[in-house]
Formats: C-alpha cells, sequence, structure tokens
C-alpha cells in the first residue's frame, strides 16, 4: 500500500547559489501516494533523481510535525500550500488530485536571500529578536513562579500570540513582504504579560527598528499573512503593534548624558 | 521614516481625507434638490469665501499631498523589499486584489484628482484669486458632464475611489492600532456601507446631469 | 581501579548539591573574559547553558545545524514539564520527584544526579515564568497543572501543546538577547564535525559551514554538547529529520566513554506507520492518556474484520473491548509508564489482535470519558436531566476539543480520519534515548574540559524517562547545574593560564593554529571526500531505512540474544555497503544536504552496532531494555540487581571494537525494589 496512483508535474524552482539565475524545472512524478506528506513527496522525487544521477532538491525542512518551522515551500502561489493552519510538513498529498501541476518556489523576499533551490536565509529574524524579544532577567535571580499573578485571558492571549514558529510565511505570503506579523507577535507576548513591562518601551522601539534596517516591506493590511500563519496568528497583534509604537515614541524621552563612569 | 509611522500618517491623513470626502459629498448631494442649483451653490458660496474654511482648505491640500507623498514612497519600498517575484500567483486565496492594489487604485485616484480639479477647484479658485469672484458651478457641472467621456471618465474615478475605500477604511483603523473583535463589525460595516454610498452618490452626479433628470 | 570516577560529593543525599554549591571554585570576572566556551547544539540545554555561560561573563560561541537556534527539535515537545512545587497541595515534594523518577527509571539512574534535578525542578518554573513564557494559568491567576504517566501527583506544568515550543523560545530568547550584547557568538548552519583534544583535554572544534562547505576552527577552554539523542539511529522515530549522534560519537571517537547506548524510549502514542515512504512518525501527546482508553478486541476475528475493514470500532459492543492496560495495571490504567505500555500495546498486536491494516495499531478512544466524564459533568451544568446520548456526544465533544483541540486535528491532518468519529490509531514508536555520553556529577565526560548536557548525555532517566521529565533535565542541566560545575575545571585552567602567561607555546596563545587542529581537519576534510568518492548507487537514505529495519526488529521494544546477535552482523553487513555503494552527488563546498545526511548515517551505522552490543551484553530486562529471556511469566520486565546495578560506560577502542566500563549504581535514600504499577 505504499505506492499510490498519483500522476503529478513537479515545477520546482531550482538555483544553484545566491548569486546565479535561478528558474523553474519541470520534474514529472508518479506512484504518489495520498497519505504521504508533501515532503516525502519531495523525499520521493529526490530519491528518483540520485538514482537518476541529477543532483537532489534542496530544501529545508526538520521536525516534520508542524512546529519547528523550519519548512517553507511556496506552493501553486501560497505559503505552505493551499490548506490553512498548516506547515508544509503537515500538507497531505490527499490535498491534490490526479493529473495536477505543482509550481514549488522559495520564500522571496530581499530580506530572506535565497541559498540553493529552495531554501532561504532568515536569520534576519533572530537579528530582531535579539534587539529585544526577551526579557533581560539573568538565570537565578527571579522569584517564584506564583509571585505575581496573571490572569487567565491575559495568559492565553499571550500564548496565541507566542505560537509563532518564525518560518517566514507571513513575509513571503506579503504583497510587501512585510515582517510586521511575526515581530507583532512577539512584542504582543511579552506587552500582554507582567513581566514584560519594564522593557515594553525601549523593546518596540528597537524592534521595528531593526526590521526596517533589514529591508522588510511596509505593511498595508492586506490581511494575507493572517490567513496564510500556520499558527493563526491575529492581525490584533500588528494593531498593537502599531499602538506600543505610537505610545512609545511619543512618551520616549531624550537620553540624559550622564557621562559614564557611574557607580 | 519607521515603517510604523509610514502606516500611522496613512491611516491618519486616510480619515482626514475621509472627512473631506463626507463634506464635499453632503453639499454636492444638494444638486439633487432639483432647483436650479440654487441651494448647492450657496453652500459652495459659504465654503468658497468662509476664511476659516479657506485656512482648512489648505490643511486639505496638504493632506492630499501626505497621503499622496506616502503612498508613492510605501509602493517603491515595498517593490524593492521583493526584488524577485514568484512565478505562480494565488494571492486571491488569503486576501482581496483591492488591498493588494492600493497603490494602483491610488495612482488612478490621482489622475482622476487632478482632472477634476483641472474641471473645478482650480479654475473656480484662479477666477476668485483674478476677479474676486467664484465661477457658476452649477453651470460648469452640467457644461462638462454633457460629455459623455467625461462622465464615463468621472464615473471610472468613482469606481476607482470604491474599491479604494473599501480597503482603506478599514485599514486606517487597523493602522491606528483600532483592532478589537467587539468592535471590528462596526468598522467593517461602517466602512463597506460608505465605501458604496459616497462613490454612488458621486457618481450619480455626472450621470443624472448627463441624462438631465437635473436641471 | 575503575577509570570512572563519578565525583558524587559527600555528605547526605539532600545535602550533597548545597554542599557543592557552596564549596566549588569560582573563576572571578575578569578571568572570566578570557575563557572562551563552545556550546554545540542550541535546544533548550545548549540555549540555556550559552545564556547562562554568557550572562556570567565567559566568552560564548553556539553552534547549531538548523538556520537558526530556535528550531532544536525540544520545541516539538508536546505535553509538559515537571517540577516539585506542590502548588496542587497534593502531597507533591522533592522527594518524591526524585523518587518517582528513580523508580520511573527502573533503579538505573545515579541517586545524586537525580536528586539534585529535583531540588532544583522548582527554579526552572521561576525562571521561565520570569522570562515571559506563557505557562498555563487557572483563572485565578496561579500557574495550573497535569498529570502524566508514572506519577499519582499532579506536578507538570504546561502551555497547551506547545510546551516544549514556549519553553525553548524563551531559553532562545535569553539566548539572542546575550547575542545581541555581543557575548555570545552565533554559528547558525554549523555542524560540528569533529572534537578537538590537546594533551588529552577538549580544546574545540571542527565544524563546517553548510552553506559554503568550508571547516572551521574554533577554540573553547571547555567544549559542550547539548546535541540531543540519536533515536533516528531507528530511522523512523519522532525525532526531527536533522536529529543525529554525529557530535556525541566524534566525541565518543575522541575518549568520551558512551552511558547505557540500548536504553531507549518508545514512546506508546504515536501516530501508526502508514506506508513505506514514511518519513518520521508523529507523537500524539502523553497527555491525551488521562482522558483515551486503550483498547484492543477480544477477538481475534474481530480484529481481523477490523484490518480488513469489515468492521468499524463503533460496532465492536463493549463486552468484547479489552481495556488491556485497565487489565493489567488496575492502579494506574491507562497512566502507566511509557516503556510498560508500550511493550503492552506490542504484546497485543504481537498476539493477533492488532487494528490497523498492518496489525499494528490499536485504539485510543475518548468516547467513555467524553460522554460519561464530560458530557455529563455539561449536562448537569445545563440542568438536562436525562440527556441523550447525542446529548451527551455533544456536549463532551466541545470539552474534548477545547482540551486537546490541536492534537485531534493534527490527527485529521496526518491521517485523514476524523478522531472525534472515530477511535485514534496509536502505535509505539522510538522517541527518546537515555543513553548517551557518560558524565560524572560535573557533567563532565571522561575526556576533561568536554562536558554533556541534556538528552546528549545518560545521566539521570535511568533505562527509562518519564513524561515531562526531559524538558526538566536540559533546562535543569543548562541553567543550574553547569553554570557552577564548568567553575571546577575552569578555574584550574586559570591557574593553569597564569602559569603560562608569557610562553609563546601556551594553548591559549596557540589556539587554532595547534597541530591537533590541523590534524583534526585533516581528517574531516578527508573523511568528506570519502564519502563523495564512493561513487556508489544507492542514495543515503536506502542504508539508513535498512539500518532502521534491523534496529527496530532486532533491537526495539523486545530484545533477545539471538536476534542482537544477528543484528550486529547485519549492521556490519550494511556498514560495509555503504562505504562501497553509497551515492552523494554534488562537492563538499556547497551546501549539500545529501552530504550531511551520509555523515549522520556512516556515525548512526557505527553507533547501531554499539547499542546492540549494550543490549546483548545487559543480561536483564529494565525499563526501555526489553529482554524476552527476562520476564516474569505474566511478561513483566525481570530486572537482576546482583549483576547489572551499574551504568555500563563503553569505550572505543576502533571500528566495532568497545571496552566495557561499569559505574556501580548505590541506592541510599531508596530502597531498590521490584518496579510495579498494578
Amino acid at each position: 500500500m505504499s505506492a499510490g496512483n498519483m500522476n503529478l508535474t513537479l515545477k520546482v524552482w531550482r538555483q544553484k547559489n545566491t548569486h546565479s539565475e535561478g528558474k523553474l524545472v519541470t520534474y514529472p512524478i508518479s506512484g504518489i501516494s495520498p497519505d504521504m506528506s508533501f515532503l516525502e513527496m519531495i523525499d520521493v522525487l529526490n530519491e528518483e533523481l540520485i538514482n537518476k544521477g541529477q543532483e537532489p532538491v534542496a530544501f529545508d525542512h526538520d521536525c516534520r510535525e508542524g512546529i519547528c518551522g523550519m519548512c517553507s515551500m511556496y506552493i501553486n502561489g501560497r505559503a505552505h500550500g493551499p490548506k490553512r493552519a498548516i506547515t508544509t510538513c503537515q500538507l497531505h498529498m490527499r490535498s491534490f488530485k490526479d493529473g495536477d501541476t505543482i509550481v514549488i518556489e522559495p520564500w522571496k523576499a530581499k530580506s530572506f536571500p535565497i541559498i540553493k533551490d529552495l531554501v532561504v536565509d532568515r536569520t534576519a529574524f533572530d537579528r530582531i529578536i535579539a534587539k529585544g524579544g526577551y526579557i533581560s532577567v539573568n538565570t537565578g535571580s527571579v522569584k517564584d513562579a506564583n509571585n505575581i499573578p496573571i490572569p487567565k485571558d491575559k495568559v492565553d492571549e499571550a500564548l496565541e500570540a507566542a505560537a509563532c514558529i518564525g518560518c517566514g510565511a507571513c513575509v513571503a505570503t506579503c504583497v510587501n513582504s512585510s515582517a510586521m506579523l511575526f515581530v507583532s507577535a512577539k512584542i504582543s507576548q511579552l506587552a500582554l504579560l507582567p513581566q514584560g513591562q519594564p522593557e515594553r518601551n525601549s523593546r518596540v522601539l528597537s524592534m521595528v527598528e531593526q526590521m526596517d534596517h533589514e529591508g522588510f516591506g511596509n505593511c498595508t493590511n492586506t490581511g494575507a499573512c493572517e490567513v496564510e500563519c500556520p499558527k493563526e496568528i491575529s492581525l490584533e497583534n500588528i494593531a498593537r503593534m502599531n499602538r506600543e509604537f505610537v505610545m512609545a515614541s511619543l512618551t520616549k524621552k531624550k537620553k540624559k548624558n550622564t557621562g559614564g563612569g557611574a557607580g | 521614516m519607521i515603517s510604523i509611522w509610514k502606516k500611522v500618517v496613512m491611516g491618519l491623513t486616510g480619515l482626514f481625507l475621509i472627512s473631506f470626502l463626507v463634506v464635499h459629498c453632503g453639499i454636492n448631494s444638494l444638486i439633487f434638490l432639483n432647483d436650479g442649483g440654487k441651494t448647492f451653490e450657496a453652500a459652495g458660496h459659504f465654503m468658497g469665501t468662509n476664511p476659516v474654511i479657506r485656512i482648512m482648505e489648505i490643511g486639505l491640500v496638504i493632506g492630499f499631498l501626505i497621503h499622496i507623498i506616502d503612498g508613492f514612497v510605501l509602493w517603491y519600498q515595498n517593490t524593492k523589499a521583493r526584488p524577485q517575484k514568484y512565478k505562480a500567483k494565488g494571492g486571491s486565496a488569503n486576501s482581496t486584489w483591492y488591498s493588494r492594489s492600493m497603490g494602483l487604485l491610488g495612482t488612478l485616484l490621482l489622475l482622476f484628482l487632478i482632472l477634476h480639479t483641472a474641471d473645478f477647484w482650480i479654475p473656480n479658485r484662479a477666477n476668485q484669486f483674478t476677479t474676486g469672484h467664484e465661477l457658476p458651478l452649477f453651470e460648469r457641472m452640467k457644461n462638462i458632464f454633457s460629455q459623455p467621456l467625461w462622465v464615463v471618465l468621472y464615473v471610472l474615478g468613482c469606481i476607482s475611489l470604491f474599491w479604494h475605500l473599501l480597503h482603506g477604511f478599514r485599514s486606517a483603523f487597523q493602522s491606528l492600532g483600532i483592532n478589537h473583535s467587539k468592535y471590528n463589525p462596526i468598522i467593517k460595516i461602517a466602512g463597506t456601507g460608505f465605501a458604496i454610498i459616497c462613490p454612488f452618490v458621486f457618481a450619480m452626479m455626472p450621470i443624472t446631469m448627463f441624462f438631465g433628470w437635473i436641471k | 581501579m575503575s577509570k570512572l570516577d563519578s565525583k558524587i560529593p559527600e555528605g547526605q543525599l539532600d545535602q550533597k548539591w548545597t554542599t557543592y554549591k557552596s564549596k566549588v571554585a569560582l573563576v572571578n570576572p575578569a578571568n572570566k573574559r578570557s575563557l572562551e566556551i563552545v556550546v554545540v547544539g542550541s535546544g533548550l540545554a545548549g540555549a540555556s547553558a550559552a545564556a547562562t555561560l554568557a550572562e556570567m561573563g565567559y566568552k560564548v560561541k553556539v553552534f547549531c545545524f538548523q538556520d537558526s537556534p530556535r528550531r532544536a527539535h525540544s520545541i516539538a515537545a508536546q505535553g509538559g514539564i515537571n517540577a516539585a512545587k506542590n502548588y496542587q497541595n497534593d502531597g507533591d515534594s522533592i522527594y518524591r520527584l526524585f523518587y518517582d523518577t528513580i523508580k520511573g527509571g527502573d533503579y538505573r539512574a545515579r541517586e545524586a544526579n537525580v536528586h539534585r534535578l529535583s531540588e532544583v525542578s522548582g527554579n526552572i518554573i521561576d525562571q521561565c515564568v520570569a522570562q515571559g513564557v506563557p505557562l498555563a494559568r487557572e483563572y485565578g491567576g496561579m500557574l495550573s497543572n497535569r498529570s502524566f504517566g508514572g506519577t499519582q501527583v499532579q506536578r507538570t506544568f504546561y502551555a497547551a501543546g506547545q510546551t516544549g515550543q514556549q519553553l525553548l523560545l524563551g531559553a532562545y530568547s535569553a539566548l539572542e538577547r546575550q547575542i545581541g550584547l555581543g557575548t555570545v557568538q552565533m554559528f547558525s548552519r554549523h555542524e560540528m564535525l569533529d572534537v578537538v583534544t590537546i594533551d588529552g583535554k577538549a580544546r574545540g572544534i571542527i565544524a563546517r559551514d553548510l552553506v559554503t562547505g568550508k571547516l572551521e576552527r574554533h577554540f573553547g577552554h571547555a567544549v559542550l554538547l547539548c546535541t540531543g539523542g540519536y533515536g533516528n539511529v531507528f530511522f523512523l522515530s519522532t525525532n526531527a529529520m536533522g536529529s543525529n549522534v554525529t557530535a556525541a560519537w566524534k566525541a565518543h571517537k575522541k575518549g568520551a566513554f558512551f552511558g547505557n547506548p540500548c536504553y531507549t524510549q518508545i514512546h506508546p502514542t504515536c501516530i501508526p506507520v502508514s506506508g513505506d515512504h514514511q518519513s518520521k512518525l508523529t507523537l500524539m501527546s502523553e497527555s491525551l492518556r488521562n482522558d483515551g482508553r486503550i483498547w484492543v478486541p477480544k477477538k481475534k476475528e474481530d480484529a481481523e474484520a477490523l484490518r480488513t475493514g469489515k468492521k468499524k470500532p463503533n460496532e465492536i459492543i463493549e463486552e468484547d473491548r479489552d481495556y488491556y492496560l485497565e487489565r493489567r495495571y488496575p492502579a494506574f490504567g491507562n497512566l502507566v509508564p511509557r516503556d510498560v505500555a508500550s511493550r503492552a500495546a506490542k504484546e497485543r498486536c504481537d498476539a493477533g489482535f492488532g487494528v490497523n491494516q498492518t496489525g499494528h495499531a490499536v485504539f485510543l478512544d475518548f468516547t467513555f470519558n467524553m460522554k460519561e466524564k464530560y458530557g455529563r459533568t455539561e449536562a448537569t451544568k445545563l440542568g438536562i436531566e436525562k440527556p441523550t446520548d447525542d446529548q451527551l456526544k455533544e456536549l463532551g465533544q466541545a470539552v474534548v476539543k477545547e482540551k486537546y483541540g490541536n492534537l485531534f486535528d493534527m490527527y485529521a491532518q496526518i491521517t485523514g480520519v476524523d478522531p472525534y468519529e472515530q477511535p485514534m490509531m496509536i502505535y509505539p514508536a522510538v522517541h527518546y534515548t537515555m543513553g548517551g555520553l557518560w558524565v560524572d556529577y560535573n557533567l563532565m565526560t571522561t575526556v576533561p574540559g568536554m562536558y554533556a548536557l541534556g538528552e546528549a548525555n545518560f545521566s539521570d532517566h535511568g533505562a527509562n524517562r518519564l513524561g515531562a521529565s526531559a524538558l526538566m533535565q536540559g533546562l535543569a542541566d543548562g541553567y543550574f547545574v553547569i553554570p557552577y560545575t564548568i567553575g571546577a575545571y575552569l578555574s584550574a585552567e586559570v591557574t593553569r593560564m597564569s602559569a603560562e602567561k608569557g610562553k609563546t607555546d601556551s594553548i591559549d596563545k596557540v589556539k587554532t593554529n595547534h597541530p591537533e587542529f590541523e590534524k583534526s581537519e585533516k581528517e574531516v576534510k578527508e573523511r568528506i571526500d570519502r564519502l563523495l568518492n564512493i561513487k556508489g548507487t544507492k542514495s543515503v537514505d536506502h542504508f539508513h531505512k535498512q539500518l532502521g529495519h534491523v534496529m527496530w526488529d532486532k533491537c526495539g521494544m523486545a530484545r533477545n540474544a539471538d536476534g542482537l546477535k544477528k543484528a550486529i552482523e547485519e549492521i556490519r553487513k550494511i556498514r560495509a555497503e555503504f562505504w562501497k555503494d553509497l551515492r552523494v552527488l554534488g562537492s563538499g563546498d556547497e551546501l549539500n544536504t545529501e552530504l550531511e545526511k551520509a555523515g549522520r548515517v556512516a556515525d548512526f551505522l557505527e553507533l547501531g552496532e554499539l547499542m546492540c552490543i549494550d543490549a546483548l551484553h545487559r543480561n536483564e530486562s529494565c525499563g526501555g531494555h526489553f529482554r524476552e529471556e527476562y520476564q516474569t511469566d505474566e511478561g513483566e520486565a525481570m530486572r537482576d540487581d546482583d549483576n547489572f546495578a551499574y551504568a555500563a560506560a563503553w569505550e572505543y577502542k576502533g571500528e566495532g571494537q568497545f571496552e566495557l566500563n561499569k559505574e556501580e549504581l548505590k541506592f541510599e535514600a531508596i530502597k531498590i525494589a521490584a518496579r510495579s504499577y498494578k
């Protein structure tokens, strides 16, 4: 029962490295089972390519259970393929029909340069987090976890934002290549929790600054990111980030020059 | 400028321009009283001569300019953010075409705005400036809207405005950080309602005049 | 004398760690800045250790093969993290967590380490909450707990079905903070391919930049391996595709002993294999066993009918169902530990009662609790006096959806079957490896300066790990243990450094120009070239699948001497074939995912043999290691405490040659006893 009976035509983006030109290459593939995941279908393609002496398609993937955020294919014009609220690794071939043509491209955005074939560089996201996507607390210097009660609805809301897996589908799908859904998810999570309050203002200012610095586009509220997000991160987060940013900008005080050497 | 400020400015100027549309649409609707343009011209005279309104008009021009320039900056930067386009397009599955085409719709509206101000506002203010008198606007409308091509262009402008508002109204609230599950339906209904009614009323002006329903 | 010194501090068990902390040598801040630490792996253990060490002032370099440290497979843990907080006031304590863990590990773990783990468990929760990890809360704002297998208290903290993700993102954010501050240098898409030892001490690593293929030398006064487990030796497991043993195996070849390699955990609730195309297995959280009842038909003909699709599960009446866990283990029922539940499922399927096409699946059925537990409660709340069956189902379904909705959706997504209508089908799958690099109390391997943290070491779970303890151990090692214990070694390094100050040939000056670095780099390069130059006919996966089959059949849930001996022969054959007929296309100086896989599978092919050797030598059944020859009449595991109450630490002596060292396990605080969940 392993061999299936679907025949498909794949058009896969092949690109040697960041500096070379890429193009779509057509591969017919047969014997695909509807129970296969999309990535298992690519495994089959690669096995065939290797047997034919051709280089397999490079693609990012790791956990294959929809949580690590590593897989990243743009399938028939949709980030993570045609189904909502899932990553590519959770997409199964039963979502396609025998005879379908499937176009597979990498995420395309200036801030996500293509490394090879379907593999892109998403380290811009890490650099944004490094600018403030954290609470500055050193190990060991904390109080009991139940010291500050947090209303259940606030925690649940924070968790919904924190569910972001950093896959980059929001950027990939956005007509403007904007990263606002990703950035706002982290800002929201920490803004909703009491622990996040001390750095609330500086966080939003520096993360947004870094986001712009990375060359992501500007949000124009098309809402595509929310639809394609595998974790269904809400647009409310972007609205919250806008508020947080405006408030922080308006109330920001000029830094006093303390002259250093304090303490 | 920081990306979020660009959004906020777009939203604020957008809402400001919407408020202008309300006034503009309201005053122009007076032609539907079918009184030969009497009430309409009286209101027009007030708007054209009242010093407070005239000062606010400068603000309106600035609002337009900021909205337009900001729009072009957004369009330019956003195009640059994806130098290489996708081969397969599936945007219709996750967003509306008009929300993805605000730059295009805005450009069409800008062209319309040039046409429209060249028809009415610029000659009127020029005349005021040189002679101190306003032009007979109602008559001017009737003249202009007797040309079929002009009627078509104005209707097309109104259609662009409809799509632009359909996204822009709601989008402005989101940009300003107003997004709450309780109030979103109200914003949505108000936005859709306004996007339909305002351009419709505007579009009816050339149409009714062309067919001679307004005399 | 044994080569193993576990360095367990003197004193009473519950005082050891406290005394140790106050006596361990410290490194002063100025010296910390001149000490460099290499951390390999960025999961819970790696990220938390790197962040904490950087906070303390050390210069840290972190390596991960993924594109971002946030992707490490800790992220996939669903259920939760244990901590002896006793917030539920149900009698929990540090001792009880310690006891449950030792007993859960079938008395094959080191008491002192486990007690320390239990002691710091509470601090982990405090730390994570302070970092903004949104752990689930009650309406009153206090933290919520759930129960897990092998315990009778509620001590598992969770964040919906994504606890691992949230904890990892917490540690990742702490790490990114240090990266932003410049105290940590991050190397993503880098794979460690060798540990460099100089005069018997770990001095750094050789890493390959996976994008450019360039080999890099990185110096460190200490090297921390936080590289996870080796479950992928079975090809199919719940591990991520990239999870591998390479770092640990290279360390092993450089002198680090490998502890208890045969202890693997087979998780009872995974989605069954659907076909040969399968690339990985997906876990359904253990928390489902809180409400799901596991059963197979009592009659073989019913099982047969289910397999061929002639009968639907709902058509089998209550009397004809065998709730075998409830039958065999009335005290713990469906919440017996993982090894017990897995073996019981295998036993039923082997006896011919399996329920899917392949005969390798049992039911996990929510109908009863959905209707009787939740449906009825909801009906009472709504004041419905005599609810109909449909009403019960509808009301109960809503509750189940709220509790497990995401898991049910995932199940439907993968199998195409709606679990609200049909019971889930599950089967055990490889999930975690208790074995790993042997470490002492300081988490140091047998190579001075080289440490192993988290799943990569062997230390805390004995022969079986309890649910929600992996996250606890990873973070305990990284946040709270290594920051202290590393001082013992590094303070001596400081002394050495000052003694060697001014010497031009001091390692602190020579660093990566040392001939040993050159030699290691050359060996790594040669191995890569060798893999590329076989130019055979078979893909990496071809060999990996073969290895996986052998391991699963003969060194999986049940093992026996004959099978293991055969397995060793077969693995050697596959290995020889691999080095003769492998095909890796492309070159070594570009992104080449096949080359990466080839290197990892080459190491699995050596590890697999050691696992079988270890399993063969351990003539007893304990925890995840079940030897068919050693079982009671009822089919329960039979331990042999007289002969096997030790940790087996294997020393590498050349390809296929391993020497056994034993660390005797002394149980002072706990009376060693038969492990019963009846």
